[in-house]
């Protein structure tokens, strides 16, 4: 009998099998694909079920295997390859960012380059300065490339499945702390549905909030506990931030006139200063207060547990923003019960 | 490869690229180009070797590989002066050439950064069971990239149908090889002690040229592996652009004497001059190689340049 419940990172494996099934031509590579620990779950199966020329480890060479990825895209294999933290790929921007994003203009339409490049951001529990980074903003910047950030389990294998089946080179960035989400299975998306990059996921009329991956969780926290207070929320997801649907965000904004951005990356430079700026180009008369931008501080993260406690932003400051916002004085009581470098009791390190 | 064959392919080579540095200075031809002038005769006996469905990939000095491998002349020429006919519409100029119909993958601008693409089309010509090819020519300097280690150690480690080229003009720019790398290590034995079978020899002289390309390619398609060519050779003119620049002193005046006279045209023409009827057959060649060069040029300068309101078309694959 098939389980009912689903978990995020079951999804991504599910994904991928999906992907490979239906396209012949398709390999999955990645340092660590195929060890006993099959990138945290995610890649769990693949090689006995694709075979190794399909599914195999690689040398720990981040660009020459980018550009080797793109190389065979281009010449009629689709690709998917994984890395198990974001940081050790920028060694690759030479190839994603000279090569893959500018492959298909460059050379008129010519080629194509199915090459989709997963890759796991970390948080807290000591992952420090260069294991926990979130670059989507980065990669956005680049005319050319697609960029994915999922954040719930219900959508979470379409994104992946209809990433890997496009034609454009998709960085898909996966928040580690998003892994171990469990929803019903029925719940989740048909793979080859519309997909649905912007969507209103909780309605309200009296603060808008945008959130893009594991942000996205704290904003739906601080939407039940004000629910409670009789303040509605309207939190919009934001899971493609190259492909972003502005309508579905500027008839929020002008609803409900005030606007939280929230971002898991750095505040300065970041996917919440672009689409701060869409806003007020947009929807300028319809706001009566300036728009509250939520994200990381422009320092990097520090290792010790000693360090991190107000490092990263939560219901918690979102809940003050909305009640600044408001002009009403709201107070969220803490109300976990782990401590605050780890997404649950689950996680127990090391990453 | 017969001596005749390889005087005119590499002689319709040169002739293109000298037309290219006569026109340079009118100003039409707008964009950085690296002259092949010298180095010839590699990608001509290389090519001898190939099919159209044997891929092969190039650096910024990629002129004489697009064009040795079949890549259209006309589309060439039409690229460097920006046209709509261009082989990348005007979108890529000379450091990004392709010729999809000739197997001629494309040429990038980055050093070294076209060397895990050669691969990677190496292992999907390996995933598909083909029985071709994929060739990778880059220069010296890109031997100094990491990108090339980390090439080869994949190549070696899947055994990947691919041939390296390595074009050794001992020059990254003004930078000579003794400022980049330990003289006492050659980048053949480099390359062998990665795991690829590697072999060095003169890129300038015919039959031992033509012995280690067949000995290499045969290698490949015998083992399944990957195979490399250290080649000397020697680009008589400037780093890019169209002018000689030996004015500047940064090559020693006996090192370019030396070359000069090696140089592969003077060399094969002065062995076909033994035949008396070669004067004639020469002729020919000139008039033929003439009135292909003055119609590309003709072809580029005719053409419309593309439309800057499709400037963004391509951005993304439907």
């Amino acid at each position: 009998m098939q389980n009912k419940t689903t978990t995020f990172a079951e999804e991504i494996n599910q994904a991928q099998h999906c992907a490979m099934a239906e396209d012949d031509s398709m390999i999955c590579m990645g340092l660590g694909i195929n060890d006993p620990k099959a990138i945290f779950g995610t890649t769990t199966g693949l090689q006995s079920k694709f075979g190794s020329d399909r599914v195999f480890d690689m040398p720990t060479s981040e660009n020459a295997m980018t550009g080797v990825g793109i190389g065979a895209a281009i010449t009629g294999t689709r690709v998917l390859m994984t890395h198990q933290r974001v940081d050790f790929f920028l060694l690759a921007m030479d190839q994603l960012v000279n090569n893959a994003a500018k492959w298909h203009y460059m050379f008129n339409g010519q080629m194509t380059v199915p090459l989709t490049i997963r890759l796991i951001i970390g948080r807290g529990w000591g992952q420090g300065p260069t294991h926990q980074q979130s670059l989507q903003s980065w990669f956005a910047h680049i005319p050319g490339l697609k960029v994915v950030t999922p954040s719930l389990t219900d959508n979470v294998g379409q994104l992946l499945y209809q990433s890997i089946m496009d034609n454009n080179p998709t960085i898909f960035l996966e928040h580690r702390w998003l892994h171990n989400q469990n929803i019903d299975k029925e719940t989740c998306v048909d793979y080859n549905s519309n997909m649905q990059t912007t969507r209103v996921i909780k309605e309200g009329e009296d603060v808008t909030i945008i959130a893009n991956s594991y942000m996205l969780l704290e904003a739906i926290h601080c939407h039940n506990f004000l629910k409670k207070q009789g303040v509605n929320c309207e939190v919009i997801e934001v899971s493609e931030p190259t492909n972003i649907d502005w309508q579905t965000i500027y008839n929020s904004v002008n609803k409900t006139q005030t606007c939280i951005c929230t971002d898991i990356g750095h505040n300065s430079f970041s996917v919440s200063s672009e689409i701060s700026a869409k806003i007020y180009e947009a929807c300028f008369t319809s706001l009566k207060k300036p728009i509250k931008r939520i994200a990381l501080p422009s320092y990097p993260e520090p290792t010790s547990f000693g360090l991190t406690k107000k490092y990263y932003k939560t219901r918690t400051e979102i809940t003050k923003a909305v009640s600044e916002l408001l002009d009403r004085e709201i107070f969220m009581t803490e109300d976990v019960e782990f401590p605050h470098d780890v997404p649950g009791n689950w996680f127990k390190g090391p990453f | 490869m017969k001596k005749l064959d390889a005087y005119f392919e590499s002689l319709r080579i040169r002739k293109i690229e000298e037309m290219i540095a006569l026109r340079y200075p009118e100003q039409e031809m707008r964009c950085p180009t690296h002259l092949s002038i010298g180095q010839e005769l590699v990608p001509v006996v290389v090519s001898n070797f190939l099919s159209k469905d044997d891929k092969a990939f190039s650096s910024h000095r990629a002129h004489a590989h697009y064009l040795a491998k079949g890549g259209s002349l006309k589309k060439m020429i039409a690229e460097l002066y920006g046209k709509a006919t261009g082989c990348t519409g005007g979108r890529g100029g000379s450091m990004h050439l392709t010729d999809l119909d000739c197997g001629f993958i494309a040429s990038t601008a980055i050093v070294g950064n076209s060397i895990p693409l050669a691969v990677g089309s190496a292992l999907s010509q390996k995933l598909q069971n083909s029985n071709f090819l994929t060739v990778s020519y880059f220069g010296d300097g890109a031997t100094e990239e990491g990108a090339f280690y980390e090439s080869l150690n994949f190549a070696a480690v899947k055994s990947l149908p691919i041939l390296f080229i390595c074009e050794n003009n001992r020059y990254s720019v003004y930078s000579p090889l003794e400022v980049r790398q330990p003289v006492n290590r050659s980048i053949t034995d480099l390359s062998q002690s990665i795991g690829v079978e590697s072999f060095h020899t003169d890129g300038s002289l015919l039959i031992p040229l033509t012995y280690a390309v067949e000995s290499a390619i045969e290698y490949i398609r015998k083992n399944n592996a990957p195979a490399l060519l250290e080649l000397d050779t020697y680009r008589h003119r400037e780093h890019c652009g169209p002018n000689f620049d030996d004015d500047l002193n940064y090559r020693a005046a006996g090192e370019v004497k030396t070359w000069l006279e090696k140089d592969p045209l003077k060399l094969l023409f002065a062995e076909l001059s033994a035949d008396q009827h070669f004067e004639k057959t020469h002729n020919e060649m000139i008039i033929k190689i003439k009135n292909e060069i003055e119609d590309a040029f003709l072809f580029a300068e005719n053409s419309p340049f593309p439309n800057p309101q499709l400037n963004e078309e391509f951005l993304y694959a439907k």
